[in-house]
């Protein structure tokens, strides 16, 4: 074989089509020029920014720290954290491409300067990615933080399994980066319906992106979901009993038990999808006996449960914010335990309401409408126990109380537009349309993301040992609710004109009203990031005066709150033994916080493991070697990640010993900083006053 | 016809927008100005649920602001830190949205039956069949009783119902008329139904409201509501165009918009007719779709 040919079959069908300047050099015109020039800066960016960060960690050689201290960690917190940077960096990708379809929509009347091919591009991986590299990671992450800390545990059930799921899902989401520079994306929208995304219709490598990207994360979303449920089932401190566990631990348990039972349908679904694309089977097609109807049956039964694993932790995260913030137990936590599973379980049953317009029979979609409107009830329960929740409590309106504001407010009207569109009658005139786009928005803007963003304010000095700067703070929070409002408020108008979601262009003037809006409302979007930014500088650079050590700076109710903070590798010095709810809230009001316990054992804890980055590193170059046919390295990739796994299996020497000695130094030494340091009001809560030794709400003295 | 310019109120969806909606008046179609009888049921169903969804959702909208102010921190209101459980209010909690559920539940039952888009519309006249074929990126009405057939233009006689079958040639399409009411999927292989009528003549914008491919934003139909009479008229004009041969059938394969067909066949873009339809046509176009037997399209069709 020649030199040429041998590099043919390597690259596979990889070749200079695929860079995202490669048309406008070969064929330039005005609009391959804008979209390539576009296309470009947006990979250039890329490629600029891993460059910076490979400069960054060799100047201040922190390969290594990296290295030992993060990607090979076991520690839930650390992971936890991972997850978090990860769902930040792939929000900031996603957001840019939601403001170049704001901005071409705004100009969209009969034409816009964004090709229909670069359009299809920009929604499919923005959905894509907001699903399932900005939602999912950030939720998986906070659930990785907080839920061992809440429930009295040192780690997950199974920890290396924990760092596999999450370099499963970093190389899904580095597979659709590395679509920026070898293009094309799919087009067909992150729900991938066939026979669109079939190779009949769609030949290009964009839909194999698509499946590769998304079975990746689904199946480190699976492995998450066994994770979280083992832990919460088996990991619970002595006396946490079920109906002890915070709030934010139910929900994560149902998601839990939501990841494990709805993410095999999607990854069945991508996978005969991928046997019609890469095998000539015909499940999905339009011919040779294969039905897509069957596709939309399987994705949305994954589809519709994930809207709850999206949802359900957010609601968790706002029961912990409104109750601390309240300075006030929980109104109805049976309620509210009981409203969260009841959510789980109705989720699974109604899936039809997202294809109501496929010709069923009007039984049919009647019973799948009335199951959807069920789901309303708990979760209006829900919405009016947490207001229950602020009455007579002392509300004090920090960062994650005006998310928690502005979601109860928004999400309420999300949830009316639910019901319109579970009416199949009126879904009729509104599927397909705005109106859905702006209602799902409208859920997953004020209800998951305002949740993780509060719980990205609220955690993140438990995480990091200093409180977030408070103004930069407000200023974000503010601007997303207003943001969302005007962005997302005139999409509901477009819908119910019957404007098509994923639109390019259109000829109707009656619409430039709404899109000229809807862009004011995402450029204020873009700025509420850029204060998250601002935020996150400011806080680092000026952390001294924010550091709360004692780490209970909320006057907090839960365990998280008992510990120093950040968090020591081991959590607690030892496990705590759990009589009632609020464990915390309770200690501090007995005068039981803070005593030295009656002794120390050895700790167990596991040892750091490069099984996970390895599984991460060759499931990229699987999945990449899959999109682009480039055989060798799909066949090395899947070989290498199996290796690791069967390799870790002769692995005895996992877990590492810490001396009970170095734990009796390590808190003894904090208790006594604790006793030194003196305990504050809540309203000096946002000052450098605040060590995070809090006098506990209810017996502060108020004038 | 309803070309000419009113201004039509759309709904209470923030005062911003319903003064646009006013402001661009002109063109702006939706059911909820409805123009026949299923989008009119629409809308009175659409303001019922909304009306009830108020109830639910006032008291937050207005509550929300008044409890943040009225228990914020140092403001003196009552503070009762261990109160978390209230029999009454868990009543009224469960009780509240179960019993709003079970209105809105009722209601969609009698609505979704009703507006069945496979039922056939209450009415003396006699239904005019058209069977609907989704390309990429038109749509190609025939009409097998009277055998003509054209491209992106669905004419029909106003105040008779309209009975649709719905195919597509390629992928999965959704045939909607807003102003006229409820949409339906057109896939590859198989057939829908659907069930429209207009209460007056008027002109109404039609689309494929499922994405697929380049030419998704271009693919709008006309849906143009005649009185008997013109129809007649139009009916007969159509006549008079050439047949949909093999020839038209390959160009109609062919990706693109209506214009790119009528330049294809040489033809004014505006006014794609044909006058002769080969026996069976849309059952083979589904056949064809689909070329290798598979399972009865009725099965999906549920008829």
């Amino acid at each position: 074989m020649t030199l040429a040919g041998l590099l043919d079959a390597a690259l596979g069908r990889l070749d200079w089509n695929a860079l995202p300047f490669w048309e406008m050099v070969t064929h330039p015109s005005a609009s391959s020029i804008i979209n390539g020039l576009i296309a470009s800066g947006a990979a250039g960016i890329m490629v600029l920014g891993a460059l910076v960060t490979i400069w960054a960690l060799t100047r201040h050689r922190l390969w290594g720290t990296l290295w030992r201290d993060w990607l090979t960690s076991l520690d839930h917190k650390k992971i936890g954290i991972m997850y978090v940077v990860l769902a930040f960096v792939m929000l900031a990708r996603a957001l840019a491409e939601a403001s170049v379809m704001r901005t071409q929509q705004a100009v969209g009347l009969g034409g816009g300067f964004l090709s229909p091919e670069h359009f299809g591009q920009l929604f499919s991986t923005h959905g894509t990615i907001m699903i399932f590299f900005m939602a999912m990671p950030f939720l998986t992450g906070v659930i990785n933080f907080v839920m061992p800390l809440q429930i009295g545990a040192r780690d997950v059930a199974f920890p290396l399994l924990n760092s596999v799921s999450l370099a499963l899902t970093a190389a899904g989401a580095a597979l659709v980066m590395a679509s920026l520079l070898f293009t094309p994306f799919s087009i067909g929208g992150w729900s991938g319906y066939p026979p669109f995304t079939e190779t009949g219709f769609s030949p290009d490598v964009g839909p194999d992106y698509w499946i590769w990207a998304v079975t990746l994360s689904s199946l480190g979303t699976t492995l998450a979901g066994m994770n979280f449920a083992v832990t919460i089932y088996k990991k619970r401190a002595p006396g946490m009993t079920m109906f002890r566990m915070p709030l934010f631990c139910w929900t994560a348990l149902c998601v839990s038990i939501l990841m494990i039972f709805a993410m095999p349908p999607l990854t069945l679904a991508t996978s005969m999808l991928a046997l019609d694309r890469y095998l000539g089977f015909h499940f999905f097609t339009n011919t040779g006996g294969g039905d897509p109807m069957l596709y939309a049956n399987m994705f949305w039964l994954f589809g519709h449960p994930e809207v709850y694993i999206l949802i359900l932790p957010a609601f968790g995260v706002y029961s912990e914010v409104i109750s601390t913030l309240s300075g006030k137990k929980l109104y109805g936590y049976t309620s509210l335990a009981l409203a969260t599973i009841c959510i789980a379980v109705l989720s699974f049953t109604v899936w039809v309401h997202h294809f109501f317009t496929m010709g069923q029979s009007a039984s049919l979609n009647a019973v799948f409408g009335i199951a959807t409107m069920l789901i309303g009830i708990p979760t209006g329960v829900k919405v009016y126990d947490w207001m229950l929740t602020l009455y007579r409590g002392r509300v004090r309106l920090g960062v994650p109380m005006i998310y928690a504001a502005g979601f109860l407010m928004l999400f309420v009207i999300g949830g009316a537009t639910g019901i319109v569109l579970a009416n199949p009658s009126l879904d009729y005139v509104t599927h397909n349309t705005l109106f859905l786009v702006a209602h799902f928005h409208n859920m997953l803007i004020p209800g998951l993301l305002f949740g993780m963003l509060a719980a990205y304010a609220f955690w993140f000095p438990k995480a990091f040992g200093f409180r977030l700067e408070e103004k930069w703070g407000r200023r974000a929070a503010v601007s997303w609710i207003a943001g969302f409002i005007l962005a997302f408020f005139p999409l509901y108008g477009l819908g119910l004109l019957g404007m098509p979601r994923r639109t390019v262009a259109f000829l109707e003037p009656a619409y430039l009203p709404f899109t000229l809006i809807a862009l004011v409302g995402a450029g204020l979007v873009l700025f509420a990031f850029g204060c998250l930014v601002a935020q996150l500088v400011v806080s680092i650079r000026e952390r001294d005066m924010r550091r709360v050590p004692v780490g209970d700076p909320w006057d907090g109710r839960s365990l998280e709150w008992s510990i120093p903070a950040p968090a020591p590798e081991w959590n607690f010095a030892v496990l705590p033994k759990v009589e009632t709810r609020d464990p915390f809230t309770e200690a501090k009001e007995q005068g039981r916080a803070y005593r030295s316990p009656e002794g120390y054992e050895d700790i167990e804890m596991p040892r750091h493991s490069a099984v996970g980055p390895i599984v991460g590193i060759a499931g990229f170059a699987c999945a990449f070697g899959l999109v682009w046919y480039m055989w060798w390295l799909a066949i090395s990739g899947a070989l290498l990640s199996l290796g690791a796994m069967l390799a870790r299996g002769f692995a005895r020497d996992t877990v590492r010993i810490i001396a009970a000695a170095e734990v009796r130094e390590a808190h003894e030494s904090w208790l006594a900083m604790v006793r030194a340091t003196p305990r504050i009001p809540r309203h000096e809560e946002n000052t450098p006053a605040n060590l995070g030794h809090a006098i506990p709400a209810s017996q502060e003295e108020q004038s | 016809m309803a070309s000419q310019c009113r201004a039509r109120v759309v709904g209470p969806w923030g005062a911003s927008t319903l003064g646009l909606v006013l402001l661009s008046g002109c063109g702006v179609e939706t059911f909820l100005d409805p123009q026949g009888p299923v989008a009119a049921q629409q809308r009175l169903h659409f303001w019922q649920v909304t009306g009830l969804m108020a109830l639910v959702v006032l008291p937050v909208l207005t509550l929300t602001p008044w409890l943040l102010w009225r228990y914020r921190d140092r403001g003196g209101a009552d503070y009762e830190p261990r109160w978390g459980f209230s029999r009454g209010w868990e009543i009224a909690l469960w009780g509240g949205p179960a019993l709003v559920v079970a209105v809105l539940a009722a209601l969609l039952w009698i609505n979704t039956t009703r507006l069945d888009p496979y039922a056939p519309l209450a009415s003396d006249a006699n239904s005019l069949r058209v069977q609907a074929v989704g390309y990429d990126w038109k749509w190609l009405f025939l009409y097998p009783d009277l055998g003509i057939a054209s491209v992106d233009l669905l004419a029909f006689p106003a105040g008779r119902p309209l009975e649709i079958e719905l195919t597509s040639a390629t992928v999965m399409q959704s045939f909607f008329v807003p102003a006229l009411g409820s949409q339906v999927y057109a896939m590859g292989g198989m057939s829908t139904w659907l069930h429209l009528g207009a209460d007056a003549p008027g002109r109404f914008r039609g689309e494929n409201s499922q994405y697929n491919g380049e030419g998704f934003h271009m693919q709008k139909f006309e849906a143009v509501a005649m009185d008997e009479a013109a129809f007649e008229g139009w009916a007969q004009n159509a006549a008079t165009a050439s047949a949909l041969d093999t020839a038209a059938l390959d160009a109609l394969e062919q990706k693109g918009v209506a214009s790119d067909l009528a330049h294809a066949l040489d033809r004014p873009s505006d006014d794609i007719l044909f006058g002769g339809l080969p026996d069976d046509l849309f059952a083979r176009v589904m056949a064809e779709t689909a070329k290798a037997p598979m399972a009865p399209h009725d099965m999906a069709a549920g008829r």
